[in-house]
């Protein structure tokens, strides 16, 4: 043990011994596949060396051997519980190298479909920030939300979690009247189901002691991590990207930031709670003034063509065989485009030789970020603080890792 | 002062001289610049300290590998964010893979110091300096850095697939 402890520069102490402690790399609150080796002083975490890694699967590396088509399904590889923001953010990132503007149409699609996917991040996160303070209820009960908030994916592009829903140029498809039709049953039942488990938590005693004062971050030490998102807000920074540098339309919309104060577990539990209904917000007015048009850019060279149109003309066969078989021109370039992810600001920085494939991509990852923060945000605290801390940060194992 | 990327880079020229700041280009609306090892960190700590630029927040950096330019085969990329002007930036500088060695960031942004580990564990850059240069995605053991080209993904002995065929 003291050889451990040597080896990655932890304290001795000569009055008594620490326990170390492994935390995750697979238990149920460690959310995923990371692990911490915590040095404990009884119940007090008095460091941790934490190790992340594995399930790395190189996406950066395989994305320089792919198409730029191909590449999509990497990303909704990523920060799964939000895919089609993933998804979009990096056709943006290509569209913005080739030069292609969308039809307002498409963008307010974009825009519905990647504030539903924040919709589902903030409630899965937030109801397993209450799972791990001991309130299942709340868990199952948005559950069922989530289900149909991935109905909607599943009318839009017929997949339910790595949707893939997007294409370099627009959507895949237009809105199906069934499609609109799940949007706005959504729009009408989920405020109530929000309203109430926010009242389940917000006011609930054992889950404001349990969650006041927990792993905060200060706005200084956020910044210098790199924090954006919720995480970031919650320490009273209002960063957002959406607002800062908007894409795809969301200068149209009226919406709020919230932002907290301490950068505690709560706070961020709060700025969460409060950005679905912004979401919803959001949602509403894209829906409700959804203009007409075309679902896609007018661009054949980078557009995937309709399947059937394949069938029956010729350009529409050559461009498709061009474009899946990666011969489209693509010009050189370097571009860096970044969304609001679920979980704070999702870049991608692209450079183009020219050639079938990226020369290199890389993705800005904010949960990357979050859990290089996490060491400190824990020491000192109980280890129960710890479980938490984590859960609120949404750290996705699949963002972390790439 | 409103910045943009001709005041920025005045006013970085008149601080660092010409001879440090070169081939300012803008690919996608960032200013792209590149510099030299010795000067990086004193600029990024300049970019961050002066009070008219206040470009406080390192939004990324990775590595980049190009075998083909002699001399400059590695390229280390940083960009930054002025969040009080929307502002980014990006820096590049160039170095021999023969010498990979960079200063570490880790002094000035605590955001540096896993971003630099990845470099390292994919580009086998070492951050001078550096509290902790180990692998962080893939497995200590591992030999070599592979994001570097000449570990091309697929299995380059394979003869089923020719690319002739395809025009290529």
């Amino acid at each position: 043990m003291e050889q451990f402890r040597l080896k990655h520069g932890l304290a001795l102490t000569e009055e008594r011994p620490l326990t170390t402690l492994n935390l995750g790399p697979t238990h149920p609150a460690t959310h995923g596949i990371f692990q911490n080796i915590l040095q404990m002083d009884g119940e007090k975490i008095v460091d941790a060396v934490p190790t992340i890694g594995y399930i790395h699967r190189a996406f950066e590396k395989i994305a320089e051997r792919r198409p730029f088509y191909q590449i999509t399904p990497l990303t909704d590889r990523m920060n799964y519980c939000s895919s089609p923001i993933n998804n979009m953010g990096y056709h943006m990132t290509v569209e913005k190298l080739l030069g292609i503007t969308i039809p307002k149409r498409a963008q307010y699609i974009r825009v519905i479909m990647m504030e539903l996917a924040r919709i589902s991040d903030h409630l899965i996160c937030n109801s397993i920030l209450g799972v791990d303070s001991g309130a299942f209820t709340g868990f199952l009960y948005v559950m069922q939300e989530r289900e149909h908030i991935y109905d909607i994916y599943e009318e839009v592009c017929g997949a339910r979690l790595t949707t893939n829903m997007g294409r370099i140029g627009g959507m895949e498809r237009d809105l199906s009247p069934k499609a609109l039709h799940l949007i706005g049953e959504f729009l009408k039942r989920f405020p109530k189901v929000w309203a109430e488990f926010e009242k389940m938590f917000t006011r609930n005693r054992i889950f404001i002691d349990r969650t006041t004062d927990v792993g905060a971050i200060s706005a200084e030490r956020a910044l210098s991590y790199g924090f954006t998102g919720p995480n970031l807000r919650a320490t009273g920074v209002d960063y957002d990207v959406r607002v800062m540098n908007p894409y795809s339309s969301y200068e149209d919309f009226e919406f709020e930031i919230p932002v907290g104060s301490k950068g505690d577990t709560y706070d961020r539990f709060l700025v969460r709670n409060e950005e679905v209904w912004q979401s919803l917000k959001i949602i509403e007015q894209a829906y409700n003034n959804l203009p007409e048009g075309s679902y896609h850019a007018d661009a054949p060279h980078f557009y995937l063509p309709p399947k059937q149109e394949v069938y029956r003309s010729m350009e529409a066969l050559i461009y498709h065989f061009k474009i899946v078989m990666g011969e489209a021109d693509i010009p050189v370039g370097e571009v860096y485009h970044s969304v609001e992810g679920g979980n704070g600001e999702l870049g991608f920085y692209l450079i183009s030789d020219g050639g079938r494939t990226p020369y290199r991509l890389h993705f800005r990852r904010p949960c990357f970020i979050y859990y290089q923060a996490y060491t400190e945000m824990i020491k000192g605290g109980q280890l129960a603080d710890a479980i938490l801390t984590l859960s609120s940060l949404n750290v996705i194992a699949g963002e972390l890792d790439a | 002062m409103e910045l943009t990327n001709e005041n920025v880079l005045g006013k970085i020229i008149d601080k660092f001289g010409i001879d440090n700041i070169w081939d300012a280009v803008n690919p996608d609306g960032i200013m792209t610049f590149q510099t030299t090892r010795e000067t990086i960190i004193d600029l990024i700590q300049y970019l961050r300290d002066d009070a008219d630029l206040q470009i406080q927040f390192l939004t990324t950096m990775c590595g980049i590998h190009y075998p083909d330019q002699k001399d400059k085969e590695l390229c280390m990329m940083y960009q930054l964010h002025s969040l009080r002007y929307n502002y980014r930036v990006r820096i590049k500088v160039f170095f021999p893979i023969s010498d990979p060695v960079m200063p570490t960031l880790t002094n000035l942004y605590a955001a540096a110091n896993w971003m630099e580990r990845e470099a390292f564990d994919f580009y086998g850059i070492i951050f001078t300096g550096h509290p902790n240069l180990t692998r962080i995605l893939n497995i200590e053991e591992m030999e070599y850095h592979p994001m570097l080209k000449q570990y091309p993904l697929e299995d380059q002995t394979r003869e089923d697939k020719i690319d002739t065929f395809f025009g290529r």
